[in-house]
């Protein structure tokens, strides 16, 4: 399947946050064997209203309310689905993560190989990540080269809603664990979303705006800024392409190289803290595969070398925006 | 809980007793090879805890679950696992259990619902919760028993995973091996309580303590325990009392002294086999050449089993990368 498969839309708005509970539906209509459970994911629709509507359709049975108890939800999920379920489980923030991490990273990721193979471990791991809406350190970060770093998870991360609804069903249906991270800011996003079930299929990045001078690599959040800069930069005659790619681990290194072929310069955003983050490995896969494409050295931008600041002054200043991915880019082209 | 009326049936004892001396060869054989340094890496060895995996085990069929722990050939062995795979897995061939990526702490056969010996402590419990919950999905009468020692109760999995095992009433038997030390840690200094199964009544299930050198106190406790998970009735702790002959890692370890002398000939004079093989003559179950006869056919296969490990062939290199997915992405999106 390729970008151009894709099921055309028809026309129908739908925000990022009614996108992800349309796929799950979606899924559990389809597969018996699809659960959902989680933090006040069933009567409450989760906090970020990602779940809602999901306890009416599909009862109590298939859509759990857990405890508070990152570990025993990651368990959960692991346990029933080595014996055949397709689990779906909610770790709200993904700063909570951290509560979870033997369980996501000793037992769930590792099983299959531990096992000689033997293993089928299809689950999707919902989270929450991003800054920008004031919950200061333990409620902002993106984390995502944590689990990057772990063979035995695939990552996703989605910039709008299309995308969300067609790589949660992809991920849904994949039989490898999935790490499913939605941005909280851009849950109000809406873009067209078919009504039918669709995939975006996983490990496929998507050139979201072609261009000439500069390749951006952006994800999540950093997408929609991207194209902010893209769009300042156009009336200058600096031609962005911003390439999304929305796996983030495996990371399709042939569609972002065939952009660089084209514009010979790279500049890798992210939201998360710059310091080895998943640009630093993107970054180096673009130095060592396209280096003779390259007519200058492969930029990087992120966050400082901090936790999330609570101050809105502050947390404004913390994360990329589009003034700097533009002024990133400029120096890239030496104007 | 009062101690146990259910109580093994002729059958039942030698069934127990087979088990058991299928562990205690394996084991002292297993011993022998790590000492000598054929098998690679560290070895658990279950020996004096026999009577606690047979007692179980006997009430299980192969489509009921385990988990185990690092201390985990007994649990495998109890529960159908086949002497050659597990041999081969120790030695790190690819024929063993796990292709030789496992290795004595993930020895797993899911064909026989074992789902994993583990090297993290408590990191199954959850797991087993899990599975447990699959069975209750399917609306089967299957059950999960979760192996974990005293060192393990004081892990938060093991609570996470304890109150929602209760919260969901799910068919789970908590099967605590207190061996007296976590790690070389005796229990008086890792936990103020004596009894661990006095925990259960704060997670709202019934605790149970039985010998664990006494396979028919086992037997009747486990039992019990198992019957009311299969009918519906939720998640029990059982706390089996056991000692482990030989040291945390290896058979001498460290030679570090942790416990005394004394304290290891009393408990070896409690040897659970050996007991179980007086009643067994006492009571005109079996005779003394009968029983004879069952050590030396397990000893037989046994020294088959590790022939064929050690003329197995290692891992090739290129299986190194393999098993990681069960749905491996190339870069693109192409799978």
């Amino acid at each position: 399947m390729t970008a151009t498969d894709l099921p055309v839309t028809a026309g129908r708005k739908l925000p990022f946050v009614q996108a992800v509970p349309e796929a799950i539906a979606q899924c559990m209509r389809d597969d018996a064997d699809v659960f959902l459970a989680g933090e006040d994911v069933a009567v409450y629709g989760s906090v970020f209203g990602t779940t809602r509507g999901l306890l009416d359709e599909f009862g109590p049975s298939r859509v759990l309310d857990t405890p508070i108890s990152e570990i025993a939800i990651i368990g959960l999920a692991t346990g029933a689905a080595a014996v055949g379920l397709r689990p779906v489980v909610d770790l709200m923030f993904m700063d909570f993560i951290g509560c979870a991490m033997d369980q996501l990273m000793n037992q769930l990721a590792k099983m299959k190989y531990m096992f000689g193979g033997k293993a089928r471990l299809p689950v999707t791991v919902m989270t929450a990540a991003g800054a920008g809406t004031n919950l200061a350190a333990q409620h902002s970060q993106s984390l995502e080269a944590m689990v990057c770093h772990i063979p035995g998870l695939k990552v996703v991360m989605p910039s709008n809603a299309y995308d969300a609804k067609g790589l949660l069903t992809a991920s849904i249906r994949d039989d490898d664990p999935v790490i499913f991270i939605v941005n909280k800011f851009l849950l109000g996003a809406t873009s067209d979303v078919p009504v039918e079930p669709y995939e975006v299929p996983l490990g496929l990045a998507a050139v979201v705006r072609p261009g000439t001078d500069v390749t951006v690599v952006a994800h999540g959040r950093m997408v929609g800024e991207a194209l902010a800069a893209a769009e300042a930069l156009a009336s200058d005659g600096i031609s962005l392409e911003v390439v999304d790619p929305r796996t983030l681990q495996p990371f399709d290194l042939p569609t972002v190289l065939a952009s660089v072929a084209k514009t010979h310069r790279a500049l890798v955003v992210q939201e998360s803290v710059r310091y080895a983050g998943i640009g630093a490995e993107y970054a180096a896969q673009i130095a060592e595969e396209g280096f003779d494409e390259l007519d200058a050295p492969v930029a990087r931008l992120g966050a400082p070398f901090s936790p999330v600041p609570f101050s809105p002054v502050l947390e404004q200043a913390y994360v990329p925006d589009a003034a700097r991915i533009a002024a990133e880019a400029r120096v890239l082209m030496g104007t | 809980m009062p101690p146990s009326e259910l109580a093994p049936t002729p059958a039942q004892l030698v069934d127990m007793h087979r088990r058991m001396a299928r562990i205690r060869h394996f084991e002292e054989e297993a011993g022998k090879l790590v000492e000598g340094g054929k098998i690679p890496g560290a070895l658990h060895l279950y020996v004096g805890e026999e009577a606690v995996a047979a007692g179980v085990m006997v009430h299980l069929d192969v489509d009921d679950q385990i988990t185990s722990t690092h201390r985990g050939h007994g649990h495998v062995i109890a529960k159908g696992g086949d002497f050659k795979l597990m041999y081969a897995e120790l030695f790190g061939k690819a024929t063993g259990y796990c292709r030789g990526k496992g290795g004595s702490m993930h020895i797993s056969d899911l064909d026989l619902g074992i789902l994993g010996a583990n090297g993290i402590v408590a990191g199954s419990v959850p797991i087993a919760v899990g599975a447990a919950f699959a069975n209750r999905y399917r609306d089967t009468d299957r059950v999960t028993v979760c192996f974990f020692g005293d060192g393990a109760s004081n892990e938060g999995a093991f609570h996470e995973a304890a109150n929602m095992a209760a919260l969901y009433q799910l068919p789970v038997v908590f099967v605590c091996e207190n061996n007296l030390y976590g790690e070389f840690t005796s229990q008086p200094r890792h936990q103020r309580v004596t009894d661990i199964a006095d925990r259960a009544v704060g997670y709202g299930m019934p605790g149970v303590i039985a010998d664990g050198m006494d396979a028919s106190a086992v037997f009747g406790a486990a039992g019990e325990c198992i019957a009311r998970a299969r009918a519906g009735g939720g998640p029990s702790l059982l706390e089996c009392k056991t000692y482990r002959f030989y040291d945390h890692v290896g058979v001498t370890g460290m030679r570090i002294p942790y416990r005394d002398e004394a304290e290891v000939d009393e408990w070896k004079g409690r040897d659970p086999i050996a007991a179980l093989e007086l009643r067994l003559v006492e009571e005109d179950v079996l005779t003394a050449d009968a029983v004879a006869a069952v050590h030396q056919s397990v000893v037989a296969e046994i020294a088959d089993a590790i022939a064929f490990a050690e003329a197995s062939p290692d891992p090739d290199i290129s299986s190194l990368t393999e098993d990681v997915y069960s749905n491996p992405i190339e870069p693109g999106g192409v799978r």
